[in-house]
Order: structure tokens, then C-alpha cells, then sequence
């Protein structure tokens, strides 16, 4: 008994403190509750307004956030202060090693095997294509957010550029989509470079707001030059993509009749699928390429220290356009494919709500990590299909896991950098080092 | 001016609104020499120093600096990025300015950054891998890798450089100016923060910048003991105006110097520049 008597001396103010914080949480359930959930208003039969008080919920409510908070401040307990190092095994630490590196192949030939193993579902096919979108948005904006610092809220207006470019061209001189796919990137480009110009004095809350800004000027320029985008009503009739001028249709000249094999509207999806897995392994290989030549390390010293950048003589005007010029190509090519995978575009397509979740992929992934943005895409867009089942909490157990992933991991999946060059050995730099750069 | 000189400031003046920092300053700077800018704190030592590489524009005055090719640059008419571009004027920062998230390596590769972009022709080249792009690569490594050899890092290359002990951050921004290959080196105070080991340490790499390298160098120091020992020659400011200018012993000697430089008290003044000397 005496052996214990100390270790109870040490819990004592322990309890009396994780009461103290239970009651405070409760207390803030309570008011925050007591309108949201305590009173019950609705629309009478002739309009007028009527209300019932629900005490009982308000009281399970408050009793649960008051159990909760014991629950997880004696959780916390439990596990130790944050931030110690658990002394993990040598042979689990090895296996994890090895599985860290095998996790991007592994997903690499799983995605290629995709179409192959779930051919006869649709559903998991037309999922697929849209994860690969948004993993190709996610390394386009990886770009300028992620490399160069520049923080992007408008990165849709690209995204809209690409796919209006390729709607008006192939429907009003019906060119070919090979030949709108680069034309779709550079006019992307270009956009990019001019939504550069204004931008590059600005930083940080200021840069983020003008982006903003620009994104929402695309969509309404959309909206309401009618005679050329047909405004809200979009751009209908959108030619699909042909196999090097072989359409994918039942006709007599169609790639089924020509290979011998019974058409089936698979076949298009499949190859939709393969073309955004193309597109967006394209993007992730040249932007590994580009981090390893000077101008990707100039966009990687940019997001560290901008001042230090000019006294080296870095020009710092061109590097930051050429930031914004490369991400916007990527997003350019990610719209003329949405363009020809969707048969059919409006400026609904393009709001600010694909903006932030792009970001929110970047962000969620770690910043300039290209493994990170490909989780973060598949765990955002296909997580989000994977809690369809729970209607109406799918977004509160959706916002939840995100709060819990930006508390255990607050520099993203994938925090740390990977240098671009190297001596004699490659060593991961931790993320607390790496700067998120100021705008 | 004769051909010696690297650097010539004439009738250099910057003022903020009301507040004069630099008043009517002239000096020249040597090549191969090393030239040292000192003055009591707030004499606007930096403020020079900003204007010469650009990130102020002098309120007046010409700065001329001379190549030993005989070609003269009118430094007040460049800004910030073309200075070290184009006139080869390299600078370290008061307050460490170092790419903390990047490798030693990495950071001196920025540094090449012009040279690289030239090689890689704009990026398209390098995104081939032209093999003219892999050579000047491999060639701005090496010079990397010389660098981090004469600092004493070549073993914490591929190390971050925001995890390098402060002494090293000094010296490896020291290493990464010089990897811009500059005529005129511009160092905002390198021995603050270092003990006297280090100081010594860093007397001796910048004594071997200007004889082996032939770069000039342009000091701000407020370490008596490094700016007596390496400078050729010394310039002294206070509040804005240059009060004398000279070899270093007819500084130390200069009752005005002392008097304004330690304050009024000039027997005083001198005890405590010659304990410290």
C-alpha cells in the first residue's frame, strides 16, 4: 500500500484536472447546443412558426461531449506526452521501411491493373478516372503551392480554360483532340501567365485573395459572354477522343469493328481511363524532372528565402511566372480531358468548391511530395465515395477524418522533402525545416 | 579612378522620408583587396550595402564598379537580381539568409542557378537530358563540392542546411555567394555570433578568397580583431557620413574613430580597442 500511495498523490490533481476540462467542454456543448439542438422550430401548416423544446437530446449531448472529453484526456494519458519516440522494434522499423518504398510501384501496377481486374464495374471504372483526375490536378497545383510557395486559390480557372478551349475548338473547327491537347495546355499557360503579372508583388493572404478573385472572373466571364460559351446553358456535343483518328463506336469504321471484337461501351471508358492515367503520370514525370534542374530548385529557394534568391541573382519575376505558367498547363490538359470525358461542360463545373479541393489535396498530401498528392486524391475523392453509405454524416465523418489527419500529421501525409541532389547519400529533410513559402 | 579600383561610391546618398542614413559618402574599394565598412551601430553601414547591391535605390550619388576587362557598370542603374547577375556582386546577409529546408549542396546549386539555366537552355534542353546540360551539371557539383571542402562541410553535404551548427550557416553562405562566381564579395558582418576559434577560422578562409581567388571584398565587421587583422584598408561611418578612411593602423590610431566609434570617452576608447585588438 505504501508503494502506492505516492503514484495516487500524483494522479490526484490529474482527475481533478481532467474534471475540470470535461465540465468546461460541457459547458461550451451546452450554449453551442442549446439552439441548435434544444429548440425545434418549423413552418406551421398556415405558415406561422412553431417550436418545441428537446431537452433530452440537449442532455445526451452535453453528457456525451462531458464523457468524451474524460475518455480522451485519459487517452492521451494513456499514450504519453507528444511527441515521444515509441520505441519500435528494428524489424517492424526495416518493414517499414520496405514498405514505404514499395508503396508508390505497388500503386503504380495496381492502377494499371484497374481496368483489367474490375472491367464489369462501371461504377469503380468511371471512379477510377475520376481520382486520376484530380491526382493530376493535385500535381499541377503541387507546382506553384507545393514547389515554388505560391499559394493558388484559383487553380479552377485553369481547370476551365483547358476544357472550354477544347469544347470551342473542336466544336467550332472540329479539330481533333491530340491536336487540342497541347493547344488546351499552352492557352492554359498563357492564362497562367497573365494571372502571374498582377500577382507577383503580392504575397501570402493577399496573393491567395487575388487568385481567388481571378478564378471567379474566369467563371464569370463563361457565364456571360453567351455568343461564344453559351453561358450557363455550356457547351454541349463535345467530340470524344479517338484512338489516333480511330473513334470508339459501334460503327463499321469504329476500333471494335476494326480489331474483329464485339463493341462494348466499356471499351471507351477503359480507354478514358488509360489516357488521364497517361496524362497524369506525364505530369508527375516532368515535374520530377524540372525539380532537378535549376529552375525547380529556383522555385524550391523562392519558397525558402525570396530575398536570399534575388542576391544570387536568381530572376525572381520570371521564375515565379514560369511557377504559374507550368501548373497552369497541367490543369489545362486535366480540362480538355474533363471536356471529352464528360461529353458536356458548364461553368457549374468550374466554382470555387474545386479550387479549395484541390488544395485541399496538396495540403492534405504534403507539400511537394508527388506521393503525398497521388493519398491525399485517392484517400479524399475515394473516401469520400466510400462513406456514401452513411447519407447524411458522410460529410461530418468526412470534415472528422480530416481533423484528425491535420492534428497527427499537420505537414501533410508526406511532410518531408526528398533533396534533388546528393553526395554521397539522399537523406530526407525534415518537413519542420522546409519552409511553406509566403506567397 | 584609377584601374585598381573595383568598386568606386561618389557622393552616395539614401534617405527614408526625413531620416538621412547615408549622407554624401564616397570611397573606393581595391581589387584583391579586402575593404572594411565599420561604424557604431545605426551609422548605416547595411543601408550602404543595400544600396551597392541593389535591394535600395540610392536617393543619389553613383556607385561604378570596374571589371578587370576595363568594363565599367553603373551599379545604381541595376536592381536587385542583375547586380549579381550581371555586375558579379555577391552578398551575405546580416541575419542568416540561407534556404534552411535545402541541403548544403542544394543550397550552393542555387547559387549556380545562372550559369544551370544557360546549360539546361532554358529547361528544355535539361528536360531532354541533353548531355551538354549533365556535363555543366556535373561541373557546377564539382565546384559545389570545392567549396564545401574549403569550409570544412564536405561532410554534411547532403545535410539540411537549417540543421547546420550557426558557424557553419555563416560559412556555408559565405561558400554560396562564392559559388556565383563574384568580382565583388559583400559580407554583412560574417564573424557575428562566432567565437574566437571560429573567427579565426574565418579570417583565414576570407584572406584565401582574396589571394586565391583574386575576388575583392567588401566588409562590414563590428569584431575589432578580424577587421584588424585581414582588411587592407578601413572605412569608417558615423550617423551617415564617412568620418576617416585609411590602413587599418592609422584607424586604430585615429582619436576620431575612437571617440566615435566607442563613444566619448576617447582614453577610455582606446583601453578598450587595444584589449580587443
Amino acid at each position: 500500500m505504501a508503494a502506492l500511495a505516492p503514484e495516487q498523490a500524483s494522479r490526484a490533481p490529474g482527475i481533478a484536472f481532467i474534471l475540470k476540462k470535461a465540465l468546461i467542454s460541457a459547458l461550451v456543448a451546452l450554449v453551442l447546443f442549446s439552439l441548435m439542438i434544444g429548440i425545434r422550430t418549423e413552418a406551421g401548416p398556415t405558415g406561422q412558426l412553431i417550436w418545441w423544446t428537446r431537452l433530452g437530446d440537449l442532455a445526451a449531448m452535453v453528457a456525451a461531449v462531458f464523457g468524451g472529453s474524460i475518455v480522451v484526456e485519459l487517452l492521451r494519458q494513456w499514450w504519453g506526452p507528444v511527441g515521444t519516440v515509441r520505441i519500435v522494434p528494428p524489424k517492424v522499423q526495416s518493414g517499414l521501411a520496405v514498405a514505404r518504398k514499395l508503396i508508390a510501384p505497388v500503386l503504380l501496377i495496381f492502377t494499371f491493373l484497374v481496368p483489367v481486374i474490375f472491367y464489369e464495374q462501371r461504377y469503380i471504372l468511371d471512379l477510377g478516372i475520376l481520382v486520376l483526375t484530380y491526382v493530376m490536378l493535385g500535381w499541377g497545383l503541387n507546382v506553384v503551392v507545393g514547389l515554388a510557395g505560391l499559394l493558388d486559390l484559383g487553380y479552377v480557372a485553369f481547370y476551365a480554360v483547358g476544357a472550354y478551349s477544347y469544347a470551342l475548338l473542336a466544336t467550332n473547327f472540329g479539330l481533333s483532340f491530340w491536336v487540342c491537347l497541347p493547344l488546351a495546355g499552352i492557352l492554359a499557360a498563357f492564362w497562367g501567365v497573365l494571372l502571374g503579372f498582377p500577382v507577383l508583388r503580392l504575397r501570402g493572404d493577399y496573393l491567395a485573395i487575388v487568385t481567388l478573385a481571378f478564378g471567379e472572373i474566369i467563371r464569370l466571364v463563361i457565364i456571360n459572354w453567351q455568343s461564344l460559351t453559351g453561358g450557363p446553358n455550356g457547351v454541349t456535343g463535345i467530340p470524344r477522343p479517338t484512338l489516333f483518328g480511330i473513334p470508339l463506336s459501334p460503327g463499321d469504321d469504329g476500333l471494335a469493328a476494326k480489331l474483329g471484337i464485339e463493341f462494348s461501351p466499356t471499351h471507351r471508358i477503359v480507354f478514358l481511363f488509360y489516357l488521364i492515367l497517361a496524362l497524369a503520370l506525364l505530369t508527375n514525370w516532368v515535374t520530377i524532372r524540372l525539380r532537378r534542374l535549376p529552375i525547380g530548385r529556383a522555385w524550391e529557394a523562392l519558397r525558402e528565402d525570396e530575398v536570399a534568391c534575388r542576391a544570387l541573382g536568381i530572376n525572381t519575376t520570371t521564375t515565379k511566372l514560369t511557377a504559374f505558367a507550368t501548373g497552369a498547363m497541367f490543369g489545362g490538359f486535366a480540362g480538355a480531358f474533363f471536356a471529352t470525358r464528360q461529353g458536356f461542360i458548364s461553368p457549374e463545373s468550374f466554382t470555387f468548391q474545386e479550387s479549395a479541393l484541390v488544395l485541399a489535396i496538396v495540403v492534405l498530401g504534403g507539400m511537394g511530395s508527388q506521393l503525398g498528392v497521388a493519398l491525399a486524391a485517392l484517400a479524399m475523392i475515394g473516401g469520400f465515395e466510400l462513406f456514401r453509405g452513411l447519407d447524411q454524416y458522410r460529410m461530418l465523418v468526412f470534415g472528422m477524418a480530416m481533423v484528425l489527419l491535420m492534428i497527427w500529421r499537420p505537414r501533410g501525409l508526406i511532410g518531408h522533402r526528398a533533396p534533388t541532389v546528393f553526395l554521397r547519400h539522399a537523406q530526407a529533410i525534415s518537413s519542420d525545416l522546409v519552409k511553406e513559402g509566403h506567397g | 579612378m584609377s584601374e585598381r579600383d573595383i568598386l568606386s561610391v561618389e557622393g552616395l546618398s539614401m534617405r527614408f522620408g526625413g531620416i538621412v542614413a547615408v549622407n554624401d559618402l564616397s570611397f573606393t574599394a581595391q581589387r584583391r583587396k579586402i575593404t572594411a565598412l565599420i561604424g557604431p551601430n545605426g551609422a548605416g553601414k547595411t543601408t550602404v550595402f543595400n544600396c551597392i547591391t541593389g535591394f535600395y535605390k540610392p536617393t543619389g550619388g553613383s556607385m561604378r564598379l570596374t571589371h578587370e576587362n576595363g568594363q565599367a557598370i553603373q551599379l545604381e542603374r541595376l536592381n536587385d537580381f542583375r547586380i549579381s547577375k550581371l555586375a558579379k556582386v555577391a552578398r551575405t546577409f546580416q541575419n542568416i539568409r540561407l534556404f534552411p529546408g535545402m541541403t548544403a549542396l542544394e543550397n550552393l546549386m542555387v547559387a549556380q542557378h545562372n550559369a544551370l539555366m544557360r546549360a539546361s537552355g532554358f529547361t528544355f534542353l535539361g528536360l531532354i537530358g541533353a548531355p551538354g546540360y549533365r556535363a555543366a551539371e556535373k561541373h557546377a557539383i564539382d565546384l559545389a563540392r570545392l567549396w564545401l571542402d574549403r569550409i570544412g562541410l564536405l561532410e554534411r553535404a547532403d545535410d539540411a542546411a537549417g540543421n547546420l551548427p550557426y558557424g557553419d550557416q555563416r560559412r556555408l553562405e559565405i561558400a554560396r555567394a562564392m559559388c556565383t562566381e563574384p568580382a565583388l564579395l559583400c559580407l554583412d558582418e560574417p564573424a557575428a555570433g562566432l567565437n574566437a576559434r571560429e573567427s579565426a577560422a574565418l579570417s583565414e578562409l576570407l584572406l584565401s578568397i582574396r589571394d586565391d581567388h583574386g575576388t575583392s571584398i567588401l566588409l562590414i565587421e563590428h569584431d575589432m580583431s578580424v577587421v584588424m587583422e585581414i582588411s587592407d584598408h578601413v572605412v569608417v561611418l558615423d550617423y551617415g557620413v564617412k568620418i576617416a578612411d585609411g590602413s587599418p593602423q592609422a584607424i586604430r590610431d585615429n582619436p576620431k574613430v575612437i571617440a566615435a566609434y566607442l563613444g566619448a570617452d576617447e582614453e577610455e576608447a582606446i583601453a578598450v580597442m587595444e584589449s580587443g585588438s
